[in-house]
């Protein structure tokens, strides 16, 4: 078996996870190519952010680390312990209790018939975090508290409609909370929520970081927030990695075009309202059967021949930055970029 | 502006005045529901039951539109004012060419023959950036960028003087949202119609607005040249909000928002409708609502500390302003 790096405090180790859907028919050989051979490292106390327009896979990825779905090919190794091949038929309790997710909506995410005291102390039942009743009610006032929805008690008795949309997403961390993970997926966890709560629920994802030192991944489309609370940031472009490292770095001196792109996109009053002037030319490519190359080829302003032959491999262009792009001619490196 | 509710009547919009001059574009911020599309729709007068406009007043180019018999409405709608909204672009019928509706829009307000429309609904297409060739494409066949070009492309068919823009990217992808403002940016210039903007995306307003008003709880709040309110916002809640948007350049700050959530508007805040979550609230605030008032020349603010000769001076920082921790 494969040894997995051990680096300082690796929670997660991702090697060339790649998810292929079939579609059109029983009959039809046609697959959409969601995800292609993403490799990533998230350590202990560390949030790495995955940005990603629609359609970029940044969610399928987080849905195979949470093994909600079974990737086509690649290697998840959690804690060192390669999952996929310890755990075929599908993740263990253990599993899944380590790893807990933090969805988009948090209208969608809780029943409506159950009262919040209900939602937190469910996952303590059933992963058998508390031994009795009373330390089970202390334990989900606790959480409460943590979450900063205050006075416990009295949440605790609320019903998911009396909540505000980030007071229900608290609920949810709370929820997550409660099972003492190692790693937290959340998947746009703000981006339902009115901007002016949405600094609060980031900078709680914050404090629960330290407190706990938990990793998270970080799913979002907005590069700002990514840079954020990220550490790292990943950006993802049709189901492919096409950059990452240190979030500093990356955005004052992002290396891919698609980066590039990005980022003079984002509306940033900051900048000095001067308009800068986006030159883009098409739309995100069909994910269905692509061509070879870099998926970016077709609107990419510096495309080459070679990029419509095959996808670079990673070229390094700083101490903790790294590219896909045939632009630098960094050493092309086989290993998984550092996390 | 009031709605029925069956946990009794709305208030969802509350003395709000502002105008839009000729070519101008004015931003109309806020939380969700703060009233803000509420506005517009009462503008257009398509508010139906359980909505109702209580009083107020809507002046087009001196005609009175709350006044207008349905008749001088449709021509009102489509000719003088259109509108794009969040989700326009689902809203194109399924079962027609792109090309068609364009079509029947210029058709049931012009005379013209089906030709002529068809030229013109093929160079609107043009006009936003979507190829002629596309005119006989059925929604479905079009990306979301796309279809959202469409819907501009329709609601600029009769050349209105002023367009109405709810959220018009909001479902988008960034990179395309930056086309499509650039598109239309470029098109008011060209064409020198007004917008209203509507929008929870301050600092995308910041960028393309001449003027801002800020929305909370179904009021105006703040009122202000769009550079202006960037450099200098009074209002704690307008402050607030300069502390919600994390940046991608300059240096990395903590940010914190504004502590607490937007109201309830069915039993909304007494006095000062942002009392609860004001750093600077006094006991009076919570009995008085303040009024908007000019405090330097075209800036308006409502907030009782200006009214006494105080400011709200929450921390200035490189991309945003700071606040005390919760």
């Amino acid at each position: 078996m494969e040894k997995p790096v051990e680096g300082n405090g690796t929670v997660l180790d991702v090697r060339h996870l790649t998810k292929r859907f079939p579609v059109g028919g029983l009959f039809s050989s046609k697959k959409v190519h969601a995800v292609e051979d993403v490799s990533f490292r998230i350590s202990r106390g560390q949030v790495v952010s995955l940005v990603g327009e629609s359609g970029s896979g940044k969610s399928t990825t987080a849905r195979l680390i949470s093994r909600l779905i079974e990737p086509t090919s690649g290697e998840i190794f959690f804690k060192g312990r390669d999952v996929l091949r310890a755990e075929p038929r599908g993740a263990s309790r253990q599993y899944r209790r380590e790893v807990q997710m933090v969805f988009q909506d948090p209208f969608g995410s809780l029943n409506p018939v159950h009262t919040i005291g209900h939602h937190i102390s469910r996952p303590l039942k059933i992963h058998r975090r508390a031994p009795n009743r009373r330390e089970l009610q202390e334990r989900v006032l606790e959480l409460l508290n943590t979450v900063g929805l205050n006075p416990p008690e009295e949440f605790a008795n609320k019903y998911p409609h009396q909540l505000s949309g980030g007071q229900r997403q608290r609920v949810a961390f709370a929820r997550a909370l409660a099972v003492d993970p190692e790693l937290m997926l959340a998947d746009e966890p703000v981006s339902m929520l009115d901007v002016s709560i949405r600094m609060g629920i980031l900078n709680l994802m914050e404090r629960l970081k330290e407190e706990h030192s938990l990793a998270y991944l970080y799913i979002t489309h907005d590069i700002a927030s990514a840079r954020y609370i990220g550490d790292e940031t990943i950006v993802m472009y049709a189901g492919h990695m096409v950059e990452g490292g240190d979030s500093e770095e990356i955005m004052h001196h992002p290396a891919h075009p698609y980066t590039k792109l990005l980022l003079s996109a984002v509306p940033n009053p900051h900048a000095g309202l001067v308009s800068r002037k986006v030159e883009d030319r098409g739309e995100v490519p069909s994910l269905i059967d692509p061509p070879p190359g870099c998926p970016f080829a077709a609107r990419c302003p510096h495309v080459m021949d070679v990029c419509r032959q095959a996808m670079p491999e990673v070229r390094w262009v700083g101490e903790n930055h790294w590219t896909r792009c045939y632009l630098y001619d960094g050493e092309p490196q086989q290993d998984a970029p550092a996390g | 502006m009031q709605y029925a509710t069956l946990r009794g009547p709305v208030r969802a919009v509350d003395g709000v005045s502002f105008d839009i001059g000729e070519g101008e574009v004015v931003g109309l911020a806020g939380e969700s529901g703060s009233g803000k599309s509420t506005v517009a729709l009462a503008l257009i007068r398509v508010l139906h039951p359980p909505a109702m406009i209580k009083g107020g007043e809507v002046r087009f180019r001196g005609r009175d539109v709350l006044a207008m018999s349905d008749r001088e409405l449709e021509q009102f709608r489509w000719r003088d004012v259109s509108m794009v909204f969040q989700s326009a672009m689902n809203s194109l019928n399924p079962v027609m060419t792109i090309g068609d509706q364009i079509v029947d829009a210029i058709r049931a307000h012009e005379r013209v023959s089906e030709r002529q429309a068809r030229e013109r609904a093929a160079e609107l297409l043009r006009i936003v950036g979507i190829e002629a060739s596309r005119i006989d494409s059925y929604p479905h066949q079009l990306s979301g960028g796309m279809r959202q070009r469409a819907v501009i492309a329709t609601a600029l068919a009769l050349n209105p003087p002023l367009m109405i823009m709810d959220e018009p990217t909001t479902a988008l992808d960034v990179v395309v949202q930056k086309e499509i403002m650039q598109q239309i940016e470029d098109l008011k210039e060209r064409l020198g119609f007004s917008i209203l903007f509507i929008t929870h995306d301050l600092s995308l307003l910041v960028e393309f607005s001449t003027r801002i008003a800020i929305m909370y709880a179904g009021e105006i709040v703040e009122l202000a040249p769009a550079r202006e309110l960037f450099d200098n916002p009074l209002h704690p809640y307008t402050q607030g909000l300069m502390s919600s948007f994390p940046s991608i350049t300059g240096e990395k700050r903590k940010l914190t928002g504004i502590p607490g959530s937007p109201p309830d508007m069915v039993a909304p805040p007494s006095g000062c409708r942002f009392h609860p979550r004001c750093p600077y609230r006094r006991e009076k605030y919570e009995q008085v609502v303040p009024r908007l008032m000019e405090v330097s020349p075209g800036h308006f603010v409502a907030c009782h500390l200006y009214a006494e000769g105080r400011r709200a001076t929450l921390e200035r920082t490189e991309i945003g302003y700071e606040q005390e921790e919760e």
